[in-house]
């Protein structure tokens, strides 16, 4: 019991939570300018009669009141029908499912890779403060902080993909062929410059977080014990360091999957790859409200399974945790 | 002085000369930002145009210098607004467990959305422009500042020497101005400082993808959307200045409230 409980407080949290998001999605998409009658009828709307509008209004009720709509949206979401985008032409569960699997790659990737990376950059800059070593990763970390996603992916794609002829300059795969008949060395040959850039920009906060974990741990006693019984600076940084610091990483980075969909929707623009990210973008440019609102709902899902998951992390790994439940 | 303390008040000096010689520089512009020299249209970076000019012959440096301007107050307009709304929050959950447990629904939902797309989001749903950003940055950058606030006073509330005040029958209003406004102002006035890159950064992440400051106006975001055209014809001075200018707007900006975070550490 004690170990189901707090997950079941969690989940209803959860529950609670993404019924605040569509809540939240719902009330902006009301109050934004867009008329959902206008963007049903779109190039027809002048031969559209006032009666005709009524008619719509009543067969789709957006003359009911809003609550009533709100409960109408989520049935309909319950029984799985998003509506249908008006962009793509297609269902939204489909535009979503398609892209996301796009989008997956870069994201798993990315992932994957800054915490790896910022995982390693931590440890080595902690070992020894104020090392050339530290400031140069230290600087790395704020100078990463501060950079704007696009404009590095923009450089980027000037020096690799124009100048350098390296990489190519856009989209997941070669301009006019079946997203079905690419080998996997095309994917990656289109995946690797977003990835990096995502990555580079991706890693500073693990870094900074894993150095000053790292700091901690130098200064504490039990570094000067084993400093004391012979060990090495790098060998107490791999056997007790690494160890206490890789939980707080690995937490960080599930709880960092909504600050990463951020800069894949910025990275996805820029390197124009047909991902949900430049879904949300083009939805938004255009007015698509079904298909932003199912969007936004997804991945709050999925930034709040990363938040459950560092929580379950922790609690699983920290006996101390699990003991007060 | 000691060399990392005297390294720190150099660059702190040198963070706010940079940014305030780049406001100054701004204001005497005018309307070169805006002007077209057509018989000098995309020419790279040359003594007349130090970094280049556009498609239609504009001034690639005027108009960074003035995104940048624009950077600068729509990110401490959006930080100012974004901290009052945390500090009205934090005061909010003060107010009893019900209040409390509210405001922590509110933050985690804002939280479960990616930043960028509830930035998106709202700007959206108040048809963009000036203000929509503003509103944008500010009602969605509040929530981790909020639970800083709300962690502090709930430490204040307990606080022996606050108790203690209370017990000798000092009043509601004398415990707020002698106790928890000196704990809890600098937080806001360095969250507030530390919130600014964040906003700035968001407000030309949005106007880059065409949510946010309208297309004529010469925000750093507008350029860089701008500049993204002209990319494989390799024209790389209209992106690489106004992108490096914010940067180094960001990083002076962090320096600043770096250094203000320390100086009340250390107080």
């Amino acid at each position: 019991m004690p170990v189901i409980c707090p997950l079941c407080v969690r989940l209803l949290r959860m529950a609670l939570v993404l019924l605040c998001v569509a809540g939240l999605t719902f009330g902006l998409m009301l109050a934004s300018p867009i008329d959902p009658i206008d963007a049903y009828l779109g190039p027809q709307i002048a031969q559209a009669s006032t009666e005709q509008r009524e008619m719509i209004a009543a067969r789709w009720g957006f003359d009911q009141p809003p609550l009533v709509q709100f409960g109408h949206w989520l049935g309909q979401l319950a029984s799985g029908e998003m509506g249908w985008s008006h962009v793509y032409n297609q269902p939204v569960s489909e535009v979503i499912a398609q892209r996301f699997q796009r989008s997956l790659a870069l994201l798993g990737l990315a992932w994957l890779l800054s915490t790896l990376l910022g995982f390693a950059l931590g440890v080595l800059a902690g070992v020894r403060d104020q090392s050339p070593l530290d400031r140069i990763i230290n600087s790395y970390a704020y100078i990463t902080a501060a950079t704007p996603a696009f404009w590095l992916a923009m450089l980027g794609l000037l020096l690799f993909s124009v100048t350098l002829g390296w990489t190519p300059v856009c989209c997941a795969g070669p301009s006019g062929s079946l997203s079905d008949d690419l080998g996997l060395a095309t994917r990656l040959h289109h995946l690797a410059l977003p990835v990096a850039t995502l990555t580079l920009l991706s890693t500073a906060p693990i870094t900074l977080h894993t150095r000053a974990r790292m700091r901690e741990l130098m200064a504490s006693p039990v570094a000067t014990q084993a400093f004391a019984q012979g060990a090495g600076r790098w060998e107490v940084a791999w056997r007790h360091g690494a160890r206490h610091a890789c939980l707080p990483a690995i937490t960080l980075a599930c709880a960092s999957l909504g600050e990463l969909f951020g800069g894949v929707m910025l990275i996805e623009q820029v390197f124009a790859y047909p991902g949900l990210g430049r879904a949300t973008v083009e939805a938004a440019l255009r007015s698509d409200v079904p298909l932003l609102m199912a969007i936004a709902l997804f991945t709050a899902l999925l930034v709040s399974l990363g938040n459950a998951t560092a929580d379950g992390l922790y609690r699983l790994i920290d006996p101390r945790l699990r003991r007060q439940g | 002085m000691s060399q990392p303390r005297l390294s720190a008040l150099l660059s702190t000096a040198l963070a706010g000369l940079l940014l305030a010689s780049a406001l100054i520089a701004a204001a005497g512009l005018g309307d070169t930002p805006r002007q077209m020299h057509f018989d000098a249209r995309l020419t790279p970076p040359n003594l007349d145009f130090w970094f280049g000019t556009d498609a239609l012959g504009r001034d690639v440096a005027a108009r960074t210098l003035a995104g940048l301007t624009l950077s600068f107050w729509v990110g401490s307009l959006a930080a100012l607004f974004g901290t009052l709304i945390a500090l009205g929050m934090a005061l909010t959950a003060m107010l009893g467990p019900r209040w409390d447990a509210l405001v922590s629904l509110v933050i985690d939902t804002l939280l479960s959305v990616p930043h960028l797309l509830l930035l998106l989001m709202i700007a959206f749903a108040l048809g963009g422009g000036t203000h929509a950003v503003i509103i944008a940055v500010a009602l969605s950058h509040w929530p981790s500042l909020a639970r800083v606030l709300r962690a502090e006073l709930l430490h204040l509330r307990q606080a022996p020497y606050v108790q203690i005040s209370q017990a000798l029958g000092k009043s509601r209003g004398f415990i707020v101005r002698h106790h928890w406004i000196p704990q809890v102002l600098p937080h806001c006035l360095v969250g507030a400082l530390l919130l600014f890159p964040h906003a700035v950064l968001h407000e030309a992440a949005l106007s880059f993808l065409g949510v946010g400051l309208s297309a004529e106006q010469p925000a750093i975001g507008v350029l860089l959307g701008e500049s993204m055209r002209h990319v494989s014809g390799g024209d790389w001075w209209l992106g690489v200045f106004p992108g490096a200018g914010l940067l180094l707007m960001v990083l002076c900006i962090q320096r600043l409230g770096e250094t203000l975070r320390r100086a009340w550490a250390a107080r």
